[in-house]
C-alpha cells in the first residue's frame, strides 16, 4: 500500500493507484451498460401502461406526496454519500463512517416506503404482480431499482465492517468511491423514475 | 505468496505435476492466457455441438416431407444451432482470442481485472451447460434463437433454459466487454497510443463497446420473458394488455449489434494476417479505424430492419432502410483497405492467409446481400426465408468462422507452443470453403423461390428438391472440414514434437516479441513502443528486438483463485432452480433452490470482498529470461 | 424472359440444370421457381414491384461484386511472393485519394437503390380505403386470421366465413387485415406480394393483386410451432364473373346432406363435431369452417383433397400435422363407419 510505504497520503486515495482507476472507469462502463438496462425497462413500462385492463391506473394509484418523501430521502442519501466520500478524501475516517452508515439507514427507509407503498396497492387496490401488463411493468421497473439499492445497501456495510480496523488506504479507498459513484447512479435512476412513471403517470 | 508461485512454475519444468494439482491450477487460474485457452477448448467443444445440430438439419431436408426428424426436435435442434453458434460457440472463440493475444499487443501482463476475468470464463461455461441441460430434461428450447413471444412464452420448459442460460452467459459476456475496454484504455505500454494500437485490438475495443451497450437490452427481454413465464407477469400476453411486439425490439437493439459483436473482432483478425502476410502495414488504418467506429456506431441505429415485416409502417421502414444501407460505406471501406494492403505486397499463403483470402469474397456475398434485405419492400419477399439464412450464414460463417479460422492458425504457435500442420490446413481450407458455398449459396435461390426459413420438411414438387439436396452435401463437406481440422489440432499435440518459433510468421506486433511458451508474467519488462506495428519498426530501424520501458524490478501478479468459479457456480445453481419450477408441484422446491444459489453467491461476493488479496511480487532472478521478449 | 424452368425430372438431370444455371445467374433470374409460388416468377403489380426492386439491388451488387473480384484477382495474381525475394515491400501509408474514392462511389451507388426503396415502402403501404369509402369504390376487404396451424378467412363485406382457400377477383387491388389468435404467424404468398407479420393482438393491412386467375401458394413465414412448414394455404384468383359466383354461392352456403350416408355423416358432424366447426360458411367457429372442403386446395393445410387423406386427417391429426388441436378418431369415439360416413358428407361440401 502505497500510503504506509511513503508515508505521504494522496490526495485522492481512490485513484492512486491503477487498480483503484481501473476500478473506477469499469464502474463507469457498467453504468453505462445499467443505463441501458433502465432504458428497457422503462421503454416497456410507458409502452404498457396503458394496458390497465380496468383495474386500477396510475391516476388512482399514485400520491405524489408519499412519493415525494421518498425521492427526498433517496437525494439525500445520495447527499451523505457525497459528504462521505469528501470526509474519506481528507482522511477523516469516523466522520466517513458515519456519513455512510447515514446512507445506510436513509436507503433503508426508502425501501421500507417502496415496501408499504407495494403493500398498498397489492392490498387495498388488489394490484397483484399478475394483474395486468401495467402492473407487471411497473412492478417490473421499480422492482429493479429497489433491488439496486438493497444491493448498495449490502455493499456499503460490507465495506463499512471489513475496513473497520484498516482505516482509509488506497486499498479501501476505491472501493468507498465504487461504492458511493453506484449509489448516485442508483439515485438518478429515482429522478428519471420519479418523473417518467409517477409524475407522468399521474398527469399523463 | 510469490515464492509459491514460482515453485510451481519451475517445478512444472522439471517433474510432470500430478493431475490434482493440474486441475486445480486451471480451475483457480486468473491468467488471461490460460482463461483465454478455456474459453477456446469450451467454445470450440460448443461448435462441434452446434455443427452436429446443423448438420442433423441438413440431413432432415435433404429430401422433400423426409421423416428423420420430427417438427418439435427441427424445432429444438434449429434453436440450439443457432443459440449455441452465437453465444456459445463464436463469442468464446473471439473472447479467447482476445484474452490470448489482445494483453499481449499492447504489452499488458494481464487484463485490468484478471479476477473478473475468471468468472466471465465460468459463468458463460455454466450457462451453456444449463441451456444444454435442457436436453436430458424433457425438451430443449424450440422458439427459435430469436424466441419471439408469444410462441417462447407458452413454449414447454425447454424455453427456461433458454432464458437463465443466456442470462448467466450474459452477466460474464458483460463483464468482459467491460474488462477488455478497461484493459485497452489503461494497460497499454509506453508509446502506444491509441492510433498505435493493433487492428485486433481496435475491433476489440469496440465490439466491447457494442457488448456493453448492447447486452443489458437482451437481459431485459430476458428478464420480461422469465417474469411472463414463472412468475405469470403479462409483458407479452395480449389477454392481459401485453403487447408482443416490445420483445423484437429489446432482442434485435440487443440482436443487432451483437451481429457486429462477432464480426469487428474477425475483422481485426483479417487486418492483421493480411498485413502480416502480405509484409504490408495496414492500408489506410486512420480509415479503418474510423470504419470500425462508425461501424459500432450504425449499428444500433438499424436494428428493426430484422422487423420490416411487423407492420411499423412506412416512415420506420424506410428509414431503417436508409439507415441500414449506410452501413455498407464502413465496409466497404475495409474490404478496399485490406485488398490494397495485399497490392504491392509479397503475399504468402499460409493456410491463416488462404483463411483471409477465402474471407475477402465470402463476406463481399454477405454484404452485398445485407443491403439487399434492407430495402424494405424487397426484403418483404426476402424476410423470414432461406434468403436471410444464407445471408446471415454468409456473414457469420463467410466472415466470423473464416476470420476465427484464420486467427487459429495464425495465433496457434502463440497460444498453444506448436504450429499446425499446413498440409491438412489446406485440406481443411479448402473443404470447408467449398463445402460452405455450395451449402449457402443455393440457399440464396431457396428462398425467393419462396421456401421459408425454420421448416422442418418442404413438400415435392415445390422445386426445393434440388436446392436442399446441394445444400445437404455442402454441410457434410463442412463437417470433414472441421473433423480435419480437429485430426489436424490432435497430430500437431501428438507428433511434433519441437516447440514453435516465438515469431514464426514475421510478425509485425507485439504479440510476436514474447517468448514462446508465453511466460505468465509475458513481459519481463514492459516494452516502449515506438509506432504501429511496433515489433515490425524494430526489425527495420532498430536490431529486431523491443527495447524495455521500465528497468529490470519486480513484477506484481494476481494470485489465483478459487473463488471464481464457485461464485458462478452459485449462480448456476440460481439459474438452474428457476428452469426447475414446472418440475415440481409445489414451487416453493425450486425457490429453494434459488434462495441457497442466492446466498451462496453473495458469501462469495461478500467473501471476495472481505479478503484481503494484494496479489504477490516475482523477483527477477525468477524470470526466464530477461529482456522484454525474445 | 426465360419464364418457367422446371425442376421435374430425375435428380440427376436437374441437378446438372441447377448446376448450369448457376454459372448463368443474370439469366436466371430472369424468371425462375414455380409461377405459383416463387418470387422470381411475379404474378401481380405488387410482386413485381418488388421483383423490380430485387432486380435492381441484384443489378448494383453484382457491379460491386465485379469490381472487388477484379481487384482480388489481379492482386492474388499479381502480388504473390516470389522465390528469392528478400526484404520487405515498400509500406504504404494509404492514399486520400482512392479512400474518399471507395467512400463516394457506395454513397452514390446506396442512393440509387435507397431512392427507389423509400418510393416502393411507401407505395405499398396504402391502408385499406375507410369502410365509407370502400362502400363507394367497392373495394374487396378481406380478414386473415391466423391460428396454429390454420387461416381462418373471413368477408365482412359479405358475410362470409371460411378457411385456408382466399378467393380473389383478378385484375383489383385486394385488401387484407391482418392478425392472429395465438401466436406470431407471418402471412406471404411469394408470387403475389411479400409478407406481412400476423401479430396477436394487432392488426396489419396489406394488399395484393393478381393478373391471372390461378392457384397462388401461400405460407406462414413466422415460426409458430411444430407445423409451421405446414402451415400453407392457397390464394385462387378467378376472373371478377366468376368470382361474384363464387360470392353468391358462399354467402348462401347450402351444407345439406345429398346422399344417405352423408345424412349420416352429417348427424355424427352434429354430434362430435360441431362444437368447434361450423359447415354454412357464415359462422366464426373456432376451428375451420367447413364449408366447400370438398373443393379445397389441399387437407390439413398441405395434404391432397382425396376422401383418403380427409380419412386419415380425420382419424389420426396428430400423424398428419404435430401440435395440431384436434382430437382423433378414437378421443371422439368414433368408429370406422362413422369416419366413412363423415368423410362422405364432409366431401360433399362442394361449391356449386
Amino acid at each position: 500500500m502505497q500510503s504506509d510505504q511513503t508515508g505521504v497520503l494522496p490526495p485522492h486515495p481512490e485513484k492512486a493507484t491503477l487498480e483503484g482507476r481501473n476500478k473506477i472507469l469499469g464502474l463507469w462502463f457498467f453504468i453505462a451498460s445499467d443505463v441501458v438496462l433502465f432504458a428497457s425497462l422503462m421503454g416497456t413500462h410507458l409502452a404498457l401502461r396503458g394496458s390497465t385492463q380496468g383495474a386500477p391506473g396510475p391516476q388512482e394509484l399514485f400520491h405524489l406526496e408519499y412519493v415525494a418523501l421518498m425521492t427526498f430521502i433517496l437525494l439525500t442519501s445520495s447527499m451523505t454519500s457525497l459528504l462521505g466520500i469528501k470526509a474519506m478524501q481528507r482522511y477523516q475516517f469516523k466522520q466517513m463512517q458515519t456519513w455512510f452508515w447515514l446512507t445506510v439507514l436513509l436507503g433503508l427507509s426508502f425501501l421500507g416506503l417502496e415496501i408499504y407503498e407495494f403493500y398498498q396497492f397489492v392490498i387495498y387496490h388488489g394490484l397483484g404482480f399478475e394483474t395486468n401488463a401495467f402492473a407487471s411493468s411497473f412492478y417490473t421497473l421499480l422492482g429493479f431499482h429497489g433491488a439496486h439499492v438493497t444491493f448498495g445497501i449490502l455493499w456499503v456495510v460490507t465495506l463499512l465492517i471489513r475496513s473497520r480496523s484498516q482505516g482509509i488506504t488506497t486499498y479501501t479507498a476505491p472501493k468507498f468511491y465504487l461504492f458511493s459513484l453506484y449509489w448516485h447512479f442508483v439515485d438518478v435512476v429515482w429522478v428519471f423514475v420519479f418523473t417518467l412513471v409517477y409524475l407522468m403517470g399521474k398527469v399523463g | 505468496m510469490s515464492t509459491h508461485a514460482v515453485k510451481r512454475t519451475s517445478v512444472s519444468l522439471q517433474q510432470k505435476p500430478s493431475f490434482g494439482s493440474v486441475l486445480w491450477d486451471w480451475l483457480t487460474t486468473v491468467d488471461h492466457k490460460k482463461i483465454g485457452i478455456m474459453y477456446l477448448a469450451a467454445g470450440g467443444f460448443f461448435f462441434i455441438l452446434g455443427g452436429l445440430e446443423a448438420l442433423l438439419m441438413r440431413l432432415q431436408l435433404m429430401y422433400p416431407e423426409n421423416t428423420l426428424v420430427s417438427g418439435t426436435t427441427f424445432n429444438e435442434l434449429m434453436t440450439m444451432h443457432g443459440t449455441t453458434m452465437i453465444f456459445f460457440a463464436a463469442m468464446p472463440i473471439l473472447f479467447g482470442l482476445i484474452n490470448c493475444i489482445m494483453p499481449l499487443q499492447i504489452g499488458a501482463r494481464d487484463v485490468a481485472y484478471p479476477f473478473m476475468n475468471a468468472l466471465s470464463f465460468w459463468l458463460f461455461l455454466f450457462g451453456g451447460i444449463l441451456m444444454n441441460i435442457s436436453w436430458f430434461l424433457g425438451s430443449a428450447p424450440d422458439a427459435g434463437w430469436t424466441s419471439y413471444v408469444p410462441l417462447a412464452s407458452q413454449a414447454p420448459s425447454g424455453m427456461d433454459f433458454y432464458v437463465l442460460g443466456l442470462q448467466v452467459s450474459g452477466a460474464g459476456t458483460l463483464m468482459s466487454g467491460i474488462n477488455f475496454m478497461v484493459t485497452i484504455l489503461t494497460m497499454r505500454a509506453p508509446g502506444m497510443s491509441l492510433m498505435r494500437m493493433p487492428m485486433f485490438t481496435w475491433t476489440t475495443f469496440i465490439a466491447s463497446a457494442l457488448i456493453v451497450f448492447a447486452f443489458p437490452a437482451l437481459t431485459a427481454g430476458l428478464f420480461l420473458l422469465m417474469f411472463d413465464r414463472i412468475f405469470g407477469a403479462q409483458f407479452f400476453d395480449v389477454a392481459g394488455g401485453g403487447n408482443v411486439i416490445i420483445w423484437q425490439h429489446l432482442f434485435w437493439i440487443f440482436g443487432h449489434p451483437e451481429v457486429y459483436i462477432l464480426v469487428l473482432p474477425a475483422f481485426g483478425i483479417i487486418s492483421e494476417v493480411v498485413s502480416t502476410f502480405s509484409k504490408k502495414r495496414l492500408f489506410g488504418y486512420s480509415s479503418m479505424v474510423i470504419a470500425t467506429i462508425l461501424i459500432g456506431f450504425i449499428g444500433f441505429m438499424v436494428w428493426a430492419h430484422h422487423m420490416f415485416a411487423v407492420g411499423m409502417g412506412p416512415i420506420a421502414n424506410a428509414l431503417f432502410s436508409v439507415a441500414t444501407m449506410a452501413i455498407a460505406v464502413p465496409t466497404g471501406i475495409k474490404i478496399f483497405n485490406w485488398l490494397l494492403t495485399m497490392w504491392g505486397g509479397r503475399i504468402r499463403f499460409t493456410t491463416a492467409m488462404l483463411y483471409c483470402v477465402g474471407f475477402i469474397p465470402s463476406f463481399v456475398m454477405g454484404g452485398v446481400t445485407g443491403v439487399m434485405v434492407a430495402a424494405a419492400p424487397a426484403d418483404y419477399q426476402y424476410h423470414d426465408t432461406y434468403f436471410v439464412v444464407a445471408h446471415f450464414h454468409y456473414t457469420i460463417v463467410g466472415g466470423v468462422v473464416l476470420g476465427i479460422m484464420a486467427a487459429l492458425y495464425y495465433w496457434w504457435p502463440k497460444i498453444f507452443g506448436k504450429k499446425l500442420n499446413e498440409t491438412l490446413g489446406k485440406w481443411n481450407f479448402w473443404l470447408f470453403l467449398i463445402g460452405f458455398h455450395l451449402t449457402f449459396f443455393v440457399q440464396h435461390l431457396l428462398g425467393l423461390m419462396g421456401m421459408p426459413r425454420r421448416v422442418y420438411t418442404y413438400l415435392e414438387g415445390l422445386g426445393f428438391e434440388t436446392g436442399n439436396f446441394i445444400s445437404t452435401i455442402g454441410a457434410i463437406l463442412m463437417a470433414v472440414a472441421a473433423l480435419i481440422f480437429v485430426i489436424n489440432i490432435i497430430y500437431t499435440h501428438t507428433r511434433v514434437k519441437e516447440i514453435a518459433e516465438a515469431d514464426p510468421w514475421d510478425g509485425r506486433t507485439l504479440e510476436w516479441a514474447t517468448e514462446t511458451p508465453v511466460p505468465f508474467y509475458n513481459f519481463a519488462q514492459t516494452p516502449l513502443v515506438r509506432g504501429l506495428d511496433p515489433l515490425f519498426i524494430e526489425k527495420t530501424q532498430g536490431d529486431g528486438k523491443m527495447k524495455p520501458a521500465e528497468p529490470l524490478g519486480e513484477i506484481h501478479m494476481p494470485s489465483p483463485s478459487i473463488l471464481p468459479i464457485l461464485l458462478a457456480f452459485g449462480i448456476f445453481i440460481v439459474g438452474l432452480g428457476f428452469c426447475l419450477h414446472s418440475f415440481f408441484d409445489n414451487k416453493w422446491i425450486s425457490y429453494f433452490i434459488v434462495f441457497i444459489g442466492t446466498v451462496f453467491s453473495l458469501l462469495m461476493m461478500m467473501f471476495h470482498s472481505i479478503k484481503e488479496d494484494h496479489g504477490y511480487h516475482i523477483h527477477p532472478n525468477d524470470y526466464t529470461n530477461k529482456g522484454v521478449g525474445m | 424472359m426465360e419464364k418457367k424452368v422446371g425442376f421435374e425430372g430425375t435428380m440427376i438431370r436437374s441437378n446438372w440444370r441447377l448446376l448450369f444455371l448457376l454459372t448463368i445467374v443474370p439469366l436466371l433470374l430472369t424468371g425462375c421457381g414455380k409461377p405459383f409460388i416463387s418470387a422470381l416468377n411475379p404474378q401481380g403489380p405488387v410482386a413485381r414491384e418488388q421483383y423490380s426492386l430485387i432486380l435492381l439491388s441484384i443489378l448494383i451488387m453484382t457491379l460491386v461484386i465485379v469490381v472487388v473480384v477484379i481487384i482480388y484477382v489481379y492482386v492474388l495474381l499479381k502480388f504473390r511472393e516470389k522465390p528469392g525475394q528478400e526484404g520487405y515491400p515498400e509500406q504504404v501509408e494509404g492514399s486520400h485519394k482512392l479512400e474518399i474514392t471507395w467512400t463516394v462511389i457506395p454513397i452514390i451507388l446506396i442512393i440509387i437503390l435507397a431512392i427507389p426503396t423509400v418510393q416502393s415502402t411507401f407505395n405499398l403501404s396504402e391502408n385499406p380505403p375507410s369502410s365509407e369509402a370502400a362502400a363507394e369504390s367497392d373495394a374487396l376487404l378481406i380478414k386473415v386470421t391466423a391460428h396454429q396451424y390454420w387461416w381462418e378467412i373471413e368477408y365482412p363485406d359479405y358475410g362470409i366465413v371460411t378457411a385456408q382457400d382466399i378467393y380473389i377477383p383478378t385484375g383489383e387491388r385486394v385488401y387484407f387485415e391482418v392478425t392472429a389468435k395465438d401466436v406470431i404467424h407471418s402471412f406471404w404468398v411469394p408470387s403475389l406480394g411479400g409478407k406481412i407479420d400476423a401479430n396477436p393482438g394487432l392488426t396489419n393491412h396489406i394488399f395484393l393483386e393478381a393478373d391471372k386467375p390461378g392457384v397462388y401458394h401461400g405460407k406462414c413465414a413466422e415460426l409458430c410451432g411444430p407445423s409451421h412448414a405446414l402451415m400453407d394455404f392457397k390464394v385462387i384468383a378467378l376472373e371478377p364473373s366468376e368470382f361474384e359466383q363464387w360470392l353468391a354461392t358462399m354467402s348462401d352456403y347450402n351444407d345439406a346432406p345429398q346422399t344417405a350416408l352423408a345424412e349420416q355423416g352429417r348427424a355424427i358432424f352434429e354430434q362430435s363435431c360441431i362444437a368447434c366447426h361450423a359447415t354454412d360458411g357464415a359462422t366464426k367457429s373456432p376451428y375451420p369452417n367447413l364449408a366447400g372442403l370438398g373443393d379445397r386446395e389441399a387437407i390439413a393445410g398441405y395434404l391432397k383433397n382425396t376422401p383418403e387423406n380427409l380419412k386419415r386427417w380425420i382419424e389420426n391429426p396428430e400423424e398428419v400435422k404435430e401440435g395440431n388441436l384436434m382430437p382423433s378418431a378414437t378421443e371422439l369415439g368414433l368408429s370406422e363407419q362413422d369416419i366413412d360416413a363423415l368423410v362422405e358428407y364432409l366431401s360433399q361440401l362442394k361449391l356449386n
